[in-house]
């Protein structure tokens, strides 16, 4: 028996387990491979939602569903948080007292956010990135009548590099639509010399925020709060005021993975081969998603592009052969919606060597968002897209 | 600007080729503060961008650039966290 456990239950593991299953059915039926997603909670949650339920367009019910009902009949789930990976003896190790030993292994962990590592972090700011920390905001901007809000980061990587520009736009729409846009103000702080890291996204952008008065401060990365004066203070040494503030917080890679030695600290983020998704070096470890160390996007398309690849790979390895050259290697290829606000968005697909050429921003795009964020219950999961 | 990258001896290389989003720029920032006071980052970018912003970021943010230096298809950027 060949056994294959898969760390994570989200977008990258769920889809590794039913790809492989595919790959693997006759052997998986055979008894001679076992295919294991273990995931923390047991349900399955549709990250990008959560910023929809900051603008009242989506409710908390619609993101989670039960991991058990995604997964093909032939992968194992198991409930559990992971203590530790045991390399010496190749078993995972579970928090409910149960040891899995393993012959493949894919870490597909995500990220987990640290706002706690910025003190006033929690009295002071809101965020998007839990869907109880988006219905506080969706709170705080009902409560708002007027004044200046702040959209910055406060770390980095951060899940969904284009989001807090997202919010900065939405925002605008909002009191433009509320009618207390004169009375307020909106702040981009930009980690970087301009709005967005892709200058064809940034030059496509830039425009729109001027037109919309949202004023964007560059080379701003956000390092302390001051909860007395109501500022916010950069690493590169400016100040910046708030009346409500929106902070991307810090993210880390998953604990176990620093503990059991097989991601450095204090990031935790793994390192991983940007073509066979391999974790150093190791010929039967593999990562995918967020956990990855490689500078791509954190998003769940990211891992829904890799999965294959890791797949392909794992089943290869299983099969004894070697795994096919287009299907094992990944190219860096990411899609990521991007809402510009009034009902509009536009499209960024790259991969390593194709910078992204986003059209026009458009309601198509924009509507095509809200379409995905509905029928990704019945597609990605599975495979189907 | 070339420098020579042998000296000081570099802590950690960065592999941000093809890297579109979030870029080698956002990577660099991501490692520097990660780093200690002293450490000598190398940042690899195939973005040609990189040799103005990466350099520009760095004396805001009151960082030292070593150097930059052209290699095969791709510019290795060598920074020194200060602070």
């Amino acid at each position: 028996m060949q056994r294959v456990v898969i760390l994570g239950g989200g977008v990258g593991g769920t889809l590794t387990a039913n790809l492989l299953v595919r790959k693997l059915r006759s052997r998986i039926e055979q008894d001679k491979v076992s295919v294991t997603v273990v995931d923390q909670t047991g349900a399955h949650v549709y990250q990008p939602g959560f910023m929809y339920i900051a603008f009242g367009a989506e409710q908390e019910k619609h993101l989670k569903r039960p991991e058990r009902t995604l997964l093909d009949r032939d992968v194992h789930l198991v409930v559990s948080e992971v203590t530790r990976i045991d390399e010496s003896s190749q078993e995972v190790v579970l928090a409910n007292g149960q040891n899995l030993p393993y012959d493949y292994l894919v870490l597909a962990t995500g990220s987990r956010i640290t706002p706690e590592e910025l003190p006033f972090f929690d009295q002071e700011a809101h965020h998007f990135y839990t869907a109880g920390a988006a219905a506080r905001l969706r709170e705080a901007l009902d409560a708002f009548t007027g004044g200046r809000i702040v959209v910055a980061i406060a770390g980095m990587p951060y899940k969904c590099p284009p989001a807090p520009l997202e919010v900065s736009l939405l925002i605008e729409a909002e009191l433009r639509k509320r009618k207390i846009r004169e009375q307020s103000e909106v702040h981009f702080c930009s980690p970087i010399g301009r709005a967005f890291t892709i200058e064809t996204v940034s030059e496509m952008v830039t425009p729109i925020m001027e037109r919309k008065g949202v004023q964007i401060h560059t080379f701003f990365n956000v390092e302390q709060i001051d909860p007395d004066r109501k500022v916010i203070v950069s690493l590169e040494g400016e100040e910046l005021p708030y009346d409500l503030l929106i902070l991307v917080p810090p993210h880390h890679g998953a604990k176990f993975l620093v503990d059991s030695g097989l991601a450095p600290a204090p990031g935790g983020w793994l390192p991983t081969d940007r073509h066979t998704l391999q974790v150093g070096g190791r010929p039967n470890v593999f990562a995918l998603g967020d956990a990855t160390d490689l500078p791509l996007s954190k998003a769940g398309s990211t891992a829904h592009f890799e999965a294959p690849v890791v797949a392909e790979q794992v089943a290869s390895a299983v099969k004894g052969i070697a795994p096919d050259m287009k299907t094992g290697n990944y190219e860096g290829n990411v899609m990521c919606f991007f809402e510009t606000g009034d009902n509009r968005g536009t499209l960024l697909q790259f991969d390593y060597e194709h910078p992204p050429h986003p059209p026009t921003p458009n309601r198509l795009w924009h509507y095509g968002k809200l379409i995905f964020n509905r029928v990704y219950w019945f597609t990605v999961p599975q495979g189907r897209v | 600007m070339t420098a020579t990258l042998t000296t000081p001896v570099v802590t950690r290389t960065i592999d941000a080729r093809g890297s579109f989003c979030p870029g080698p720029l956002m990577e660099l920032i991501r490692a520097i503060r990660e780093a200690a006071v002293g450490d000598v980052l190398e940042v690899y970018s195939t973005d040609a961008g990189s040799r103005n912003d990466i350099p520009k970021w760095v004396e805001k943010a009151g960082h030292r650039l070593v150097g930059i230096e052209t290699r095969d298809g791709f510019d290795a950027i060598v920074v020194e966290k200060l602070r």
